[in-house]
């Protein structure tokens, strides 16, 4: 083994200029489809940075006015959901792992801590809800079980609002005013997809209760255990039966409830990229063909001006196999060592792309949405590494074939 | 007692260029004994070359018959022909066709390394054989670096290393001064008395003295093959050999 590489060696060094020359075309190749494919990637984790905020495989359910009359009700009608529409979801509809009704509380409550106030718009949740919607807890809990339960005054802060109201106090624990009623700090968290987000969770049933809500919700959402969009929509069809029953509307009626089925648009953004992906390929192994063009006429060349030495190998015992195999040999050689400095080249490049971007990120949040993490990854490194090895072996095999058809005869007699 | 090495029977070969048909051999009969010293002389076109080719393996022919060691050579894939040509045959050539950017050590290696033996191994064995012949001190420079005479013992060498049967030599001192084909045949005399067989095809008369038979080739059949009464086979001790 380590003879037949001295064997390569040996030859390529007779035409190192030639041979770096060569390389250079197929290192191109490689670079620009490392170039191409990190970007490829980094714009779709770029898209996938949006979705982040949320479950990929969550629903959204929206109650709007009906814009049918049915079964004697008149149309524009507005949809009310309450807890019974909560319960009963959770109680009927079968694939589904986390559900929360949520309402809201716009101006009517502002925070105060001591001196501090400020306006938010206040969501109040199920526990569950921590599974629909992706948040970093950086210290504390979401709200639970027993909040609910037991109709706890619990608040749960993000990070920008208690950089607000509470400057330097340690916020854990202490009592905070939501209207005119005291709630215990319980949890602070940072939103994933806006890290100056201003939010504040609140238990739904102490909210309903303390805020006079009643038995009303202002919106559903639920996960659902399935990942096909075909299970999903499904899904999404039979909550609209459902709440279409319970509350009367045409279950066609486009106006009553609006559903949001984030999976669904993940999955459409998703395709986009393949597709873009998929493109990329194909530019990238143009180009990397480019360069087996480059090395083949490279070596048919080679083969020609070595015609005399293959004559003499073939004289002396080299049988056309083994001829065949030194000029692929020799193909595969270049493109391998140069393809791998490429590769290495081309990831060096989008690391500091990388870099740059995120110290453009921290001033600018919303570069991470268009360009994010632009990497090239193991699997990638190892399916251009096959290419590679390919392209080798296809640059080299006209010339090889050439070089084996030399007759011994023929060759020793060109002077 | 003598065996024959070399057996050609109505050996005929023609080239066929387009429309025009060349016949080149036109029955050649040839009987060479294990330990001749054959020359083959003949103007160009003569036929020579390709005779010697086809005695070489490096080339078919048409019709007859060729007994190398008893065995038929006929049509064959080339990698039995490379095969046959590694073991059986040694080639000495005028343009002595060392590869320009191996050393001679790895030169005269060159064969072992299509026999598969282990590069010490094979080197070793190439520094042996340079060393019968008197170039040790020069294993490691390139061809560049040699003499004519220095390159074409190289090339017995390389020749020699896989122990054929027999060398075929073709023009091997044309492209060197009357001394050193002088030296160079003496070392093709000593190779000839170890036993193996040497067919050198020369158009130089002094070189063919040299030889035990002379054949000459004229349009493609053998003109004269007579015995070279003024070369006795001389017993030496060999140095090339033990």
């Amino acid at each position: 083994m380590l003879d037949y590489f001295e064997e390569i060696l040996s030859t390529l060094r007779q035409n190192k200029l030639r041979a770096i020359m060569t390389g250079f075309s197929v290192a191109w190749g490689i670079f620009m489809l490392i170039i191409l494919l990190g970007s490829g990637r980094g714009l779709q984790n770029g898209m996938e940075f949006n979705f982040r905020g949320s479950a990929t495989n969550a629903i959204w359910i929206n109650s709007g006015e009906t814009a049918e009359s049915f079964e004697g009700f008149r149309k524009g009608r507005r949809i009310q959901f309450t807890n019974e529409d909560y319960d009963m979801i959770k109680r009927e509809l079968s694939g589904i792992s986390n559900i929360s009704g949520r309402m809201y509380l716009y101006n009517s409550a502002p925070l105060t801590y001591k001196n501090e106030f400020g306006v938010y718009t206040i969501t109040c949740v199920m526990p569950e809800y921590m599974g629909i919607e992706i948040l970093d807890m950086k210290r504390g809990r979401f709200i639970n079980k027993i909040d609910i339960d037991q109709f706890r005054k619990v608040i749960v802060l993000s990070q920008p609002i208690v950089d607000i109201l509470f400057k330097d106090e340690d916020p854990m624990g202490k009592f905070i005013k939501v209207g005119s009623i005291q709630f215990q700090v319980v949890g602070i968290f940072q939103d994933y997809q806006q890290a100056d987000a201003k939010k504040v969770f609140l238990p739904l049933s102490t909210a309903q209760r303390v805020f006079n809500g009643g038995n009303r919700i202002r919106n559903l959402a639920v996960t659902t255990t399935s990942t096909t969009v075909e299970e999903n929509k499904k899904i999404e069809e039979e909550i609209r039966k459902m709440l279409a029953r319970r509350h009367r509307f045409a279950e066609n009626d486009s106006k009553a409830i609006f559903i949001w089925n984030t999976l669904e648009h993940f999955k459409q953004a998703q395709g986009v990229f393949a597709g873009i992906r998929m493109f990329v390929w194909i530019i990238g192994i143009m180009t990397i063909i480019a360069g087996i063009v480059g090395v083949s006429n490279i070596m048919i060349i080679l083969v020609k001006e070595r015609t005399k030495e293959i004559g003499i190998r073939k004289a002396i015992g080299a049988t056309p196999w083994s001829i065949i195999r030194l000029v692929l040999s020799e193909s595969v050689f270049i493109t391998a060592i140069a393809g791998f400095f490429g590769m290495l080249f081309g990831m060096g490049v989008l690391h500091l792309v990388n870099m740059v971007l995120v110290s453009a990120a921290e001033g600018n949040p919303m570069v991470n949405r268009i360009f994010y993490n632009p990497s090239a990854d193991f699997s990638v490194a190892v399916t251009a590494a096959i290419v590679l090895v390919l392209a080798g072996l296809m640059a080299g095999f006209i010339p090889a074939r050439k070089a084996s058809a030399i007759k011994p005869i023929e060759a020793l007699h060109d002077e | 007692m003598s065996k024959s090495i070399i057996r050609v029977e109505s050996l005929h070969k023609s080239y066929v260029t387009g429309s025009n048909s060349l016949h080149v051999l036109k029955g050649i009969n040839l009987d060479i004994q294990q330990g001749e010293m054959v020359s083959i002389m003949g103007s160009s076109g003569s036929g020579k070359s390709t005779l010697l080719n086809i005695l070489g393996i490096l080339d078919n022919y048409d019709a007859g018959g060729y007994y190398l060691d008893g065995i038929h050579i006929q049509k064959m894939s080339e990698t039995r022909a490379a095969q046959y040509r590694n073991k059986y045959i040694g080639f000495v050539f005028q343009s002595f066709n060392l590869i320009s950017f191996k050393n001679a050590m790895e030169n005269v290696a060159l064969p072992l390394y299509y026999q598969g033996i282990r590069r010490k191994k094979r080197n070793q064995i190439a520094l042996e054989y340079l060393d019968r012949l008197g170039l040790k001190d020069w294993a490691e420079h390139l061809p560049s670096e040699l003499s004519g005479g220095q390159k074409q013992r190289v090339a017995i060498a390389r020749a020699l290393i896989s122990k054929p049967k027999i060398i075929l030599a073709d023009e091997p001192t044309g492209a060197l001064d009357s001394q050193t084909s002088l030296e160079v045949m003496e070392i093709l005399k000593d190779v000839n008395n170890t036993g193996i067989s040497i067919i050198i095809v020369t158009h130089e008369n002094d070189i063919a003295e040299r030889t035990q038979r002379i054949i000459r080739l004229k349009d493609g059949i053998i003109e004269t093959d007579k015995k070279n009464g003024n070369a006795k086979k001389q017993i030496t001790e060999s140095v090339i050999i033990p």
